[in-house]
C-alpha cells in the first residue's frame, strides 16, 4: 500500500514542453510512472517522446484519462495552472513551482477546499511511491521499495538526505512526500500524517520539518491525539538568524515564533522521538523503528 | 523587501491614508528647508533605517525651532544607529523624514499581515499602540482585535466596523478610520504585502486618524509584478555580499562563524549550518545555490564566500538530484583555478553520478578534504578551524 499515488495513477505534466518539464518527465517516465499527457497552451497537436501534448487540461484528461497532474508551470502563471487542474477535475495536482506569490495561493487554497482535489506543493520535489510512481524531481534510485516508513518533508534535497539514510540501514519507505517550503501550500503535514496511520502497510514516519509557522507544532498536537505509530522528527534552522528568510518563503522566524527550538520542544512534550543530529539520523531511525 | 518609512508613506497619500506633513532629507539643509516649509513647529527628524525602535536608539528627536532642526538632523545624519533589530553593529543613517509635530489623544496600533495558518488576511488592532506589539501579544493578548478577512472575499464594512469599535474609537473618529483601513486594505492586496503596519496610529484632539509611523514589507515572490516597487530598494541597506550574490542568482546570508559553507536546497543548507555548529565550529554564511545550480554559479558562490574574511574553511554539502555531483566537481575545480582558493575545503557529494564526480575531483591535483558522510564532513571542517 502508499498514500495519494501508485501504479494506477495516471499523470499529466502542465509546461511539459518547458525544460524543466521535459527533463522531469522524462526521469518519472523512465522510473515507470504512467505518464498519459502533456498540456502546453498553443502546442497541443505536438508529442514529448510520444507522450501526447494538449492545449488545456479538460481536454488531456477527457482523451487520456488523467486523474493527478504535474505542475512547471512559472511563478507568474503557476496559479492559473493549478486552478485549470482543479476545475477539469484532477485529483491530486502536484506543483514543483517555486516563487509562486502569495496572494496568489491564499486564493488557490480558499478555492480548492469547495473541490475534490488535492493539492501537493507548491516549491517542493513532489511525491514517490517508491517502486511504483514517481510524481516529481527527486532522484529515484536513493528510495527502497516496500516500506514500512511514510516520509513526510518541508523541504527537497534536505529529504534525499533523510531518504538515503533510511535506505542505506535497508529501511524502505511507502511513500514520500515533500509539502514543500512555502508559507501557504496545499496539503499539510496532519493531512499526510492521517493518511500513513490509516495505511496498512506504513508502520512508522519521518517527519522533517523547518523554521517558520506553526505547521510543526500543529502536526505535534495532532500526532498525540491520533497517531499511534512512532514518529521520528526532525527539524532545520537552530542557527538560523530571526528575521532572515532562509531560501524558502516560509522559513523564516519572525519574532520569537517558528523558532526549530520552539518546535522542538512542542514535538518532543508530544511524544514525537526528535533526532538532534541529521549526520546520525538512519541509526536514530534505525533504533526507533526496529 | 523592505522599504522605508518615508517609502511608505508616499505609498500611503497615493492610497489617501492620512499621513503628517512633512518630507525626506539627505542633509542638514535639506531637513532645515522641509521644516520651513511645514511652516510651524515643534517638527519631528526621524531616522531613515530598515529597523524598528528607532526612538528608543535616540533616532527620532522633536525640534522646537529652525536652530534645533539643524542641531538635531546635524545629530541624527551620520549616526550609527543601533536598536534591538540591527544588532551591535548598527547601522548608519544617512537620510531623515521632517514631519508635522501632531496634537495626539491617543496612540492606536494597526496591522495586516498575511496569516500562513489560515491562508487569510489578517487586521491586528489595538488600544496599546507605540509599544512592541509583540510584548502586547504576549502580555495581554486581549488588548488586541483580530479580524480575519477571507482573500476571495476581500475587505467589507463588517470587518472595518469590528475593528473601529474594538478599538473604542470616539463616534467622530469611526468613519474616518474606517475608510482609512480599507484603503489600507487595498494597498496591502495591490501591491502584494506581506506586511502594513502602523505604529502608533495617532487619534488626533481633533478626532483625526492619522500615521504616525509607517511599515510596509512586500511579499518577494510578487516583486515581477510590481516594478515601481523596486524602484525603492535601497542598496545601503543591504549587506554588500549579499546583494553581490542576488546578482547571481545565489542565496546567500551573511552570518559570523567561519566555516563557509555551500549547499544544494535552502533545507539541508539550513542543516547543514545546523550541523557545523553541533560539531563545535560556527558556519559563516547560508548559501543554497539552488537544485539546477550550473558550474558557473558554484564558482561565483566559492567567490562570495571566500570575500568574508572571517572564513577559516569550506564545507561543500551537495546532494546530487537535479544538480549532479559531476556538474558540481567541475565548478569547484573551475573556481579554484580562478579563484585561488586559499582555505581548505572539505567536500562531501551524495547522489546522481557522485562516482563521476569524486574522480574529477581525484584527479584535479587540488588540496580538497573528501567526507564519507555528512558527520564525517562537518567533523573534519571543525577539526581544521579550531586547530
Amino acid at each position: 500500500m502508499s498514500i495519494f499515488v501508485d501504479k494506477n495513477t495516471r499523470v499529466l505534466v502542465q509546461g511539459i514542453t518547458g525544460r524543466e518539464g521535459q527533463f522531469h518527465t522524462r526521469q518519472c517516465a523512465a522510473y515507470g510512472t504512467n505518464v498519459v499527457a502533456g498540456v502546453t497552451p498553443g502546442k497541443g497537436g505536438q508529442e514529448v517522446d510520444s507522450i501526447p501534448v494538449f492545449n488545456t487540461v479538460s481536454e488531456a484528461v477527457n482523451a487520456t484519462g488523467a486523474n493527478c497532474s504535474l505542475i512547471f508551470v512559472p511563478p507568474p502563471f503557476a496559479a492559473d495552472a493549478i486552478l485549470e487542474s482543479t476545475d477539469a477535475g484532477i485529483a491530486l495536482i502536484v506543483a514543483i513551482t517555486e516563487g509562486i506569490p502569495v496572494m496568489d495561493m491564499m486564493k488557490v487554497k480558499h478555492y480548492l477546499q469547495d473541490s475534490c482535489s488535492r493539492l501537493i506543493g507548491p516549491n517542493c520535489p513532489g511525491i514517490i511511491t517508491p517502486g511504483q510512481c514517481k510524481v516529481g524531481i527527486m532522484p529515484g534510485p536513493i528510495h527502497m521499495p516496500g516500506g514500512p516508513i511514510g516520509v513526510v518533508s518541508r523541504s527537497g534535497t534536505l529529504t534525499y538526505e533523510v531518504v538515503h539514510q533510511l535506505t542505506m540501514k535497508s529501511i524502505g519507505q511507502t511513500t514520500g512526500i515533500g509539502i514543500g517550503g512555502d508559507p501557504v501550500n496545499g496539503t499539510n503535514f496532519i493531512d499526510c500524517l492521517e493518511a500513513f496511520q490509516n495505511d496498512p502497510e506504513t508502520t512508522g514516519i519521518v517527519m522533517v520539518g523547518e523554521i517558520g509557522g506553526t505547521a510543526e507544532e500543529e502536526a505535534a498536537e495532532y500526532i498525540a491525539q491520533h497517531v499511534t505509530k512512532p514518529v521520528v522528527g526532525f527539524i532545520a534552522g537552530l542557527t538560523a538568524p530571526p528575521g532572515r528568510r532562509m531560501g524558502h518563503a516560509g522559513a523564516i522566524i519572525s519574532g520569537s515564533s517558528g523558532t526549530a527550538q520552539g518546535k522542538i520542544e512542542t514535538m518532543e512534550a508530544n511524544g514525537i522521538h526528535v533526532c538532534k543530529d541529521l549526520g546520525g539520523l538512519g541509526d536514530f531511525c534505525a533504533e526507533i523503528f526496529t | 523587501m523592505k522599504i522605508h518609512e518615508y517609502q511608505a508613506k508616499e505609498l500611503f497619500r497615493d492610497f489617501k491614508i492620512p499621513v503628517p506633513d512633512g518630507g525626506v532629507a539627505f542633509n542638514v539643509e535639506e531637513a532645515q528647508s522641509t521644516a520651513e516649509k511645514l511652516g510651524s513647529f515643534p517638527v519631528v527628524v526621524k531616522a531613515q533605517i530598515h529597523a524598528g525602535g528607532r526612538g528608543k536608539g535616540g533616532g527620532v528627536k522633536l525640534a522646537q525651532s529652525a536652530e534645533e532642526v539643524k542641531q538635531v538632523a546635524g545629530s541624527i545624519i551620520g549616526m550609527n544607529l543601533v536598536t534591538h533589530q540591527t544588532g551591535s553593529e548598527g547601522r548608519l543613517v544617512k537620510k531623515v523624514l521632517v514631519e508635522e509635530g501632531l496634537n495626539i489623544a491617543k496612540e492606536l496600533y494597526l496591522s495586516i499581515i498575511t496569516d500562513r495558518a489560515t491562508a487569510m488576511n489578517v487586521i491586528m488592532a489595538s488600544e496599546a499602540g507605540g509599544m512592541d506589539i509583540e510584548a502586547v501579544a504576549a502580555e495581554t493578548p486581549e488588548k488586541i482585535i483580530k479580524v480575519f478577512i477571507d482573500p476571495t472575499i476581500g475587505i467589507q464594512s463588517y470587518h472595518c466596523r469590528q475593528a473601529a469599535f474594538g478599538l473604542n474609537l470616539p463616534a467622530a473618529a469611526r468613519k474616518p478610520f474606517m475608510a482609512m483601513l480599507a484603503a489600507l486594505y487595498q494597498l496591502f492586496v495591490t501591491y502584494d504585502c506581506s506586511l502594513t503596519e502602523i505604529n502608533p496610529l495617532v487619534l488626533t484632539a481633533e478626532d483625526n486618524v492619522i500615521a504616525l509611523d509607517a511599515k510596509i514589507n512586500f511579499d518577494d515572490n510578487a516583486l515581477f509584478r510590481h516594478k515601481d516597487i523596486l524602484e525603492y530598494r535601497d542598496l545601503d541597506e543591504e549587506d554588500p555580499l549579499e546583494v553581490e550574490a542576488s546578482k547571481y542568482n545565489l542565496n546567500y546570508i551573511k552570518l559570523d562563524g567561519n566555516v563557509g559553507n555551500m549547499v544544494n536546497g535552502a533545507g539541508l543548507a539550513m542543516a547543514t549550518m545546523d550541523i557545523i555548529k553541533l560539531a563545535g565550529a560556527e558556519p559563516a554564511n547560508f548559501l543554497d545555490v539552488g537544485g539546477g545550480a550550473s558550474s558557473e554559479m558554484v564558482e561565483n558562490g566559492f567567490r562570495i564566500i571566500l570575500s568574508d574574511k572571517n572564513v577559516k574553511g569550506i564545507l561543500i554539502n551537495i546532494f546530487g538530484g537535479i544538480l549532479r555531483c559531476d556538474v558540481l566537481a567541475e565548478g569547484v575545480v573551475q573556481a579554484a583555478k580562478n579563484t585561488g582558493i586559499d582555505v581548505p575545503v572539505v567536500v562531501r557529494m551524495e547522489g546522481t553520478n557522485v562516482e563521476e564526480g569524486r574522480k574529477i575531483l581525484a584527479a584535479s591535483g587540488l588540496n580538497l578534504t573528501t567526507a564519507v558522510d555528512l558527520k564525517d564532513a562537518a567533523h573534519k571542517v571543525s577539526q581544521i578551524v579550531t586547530a
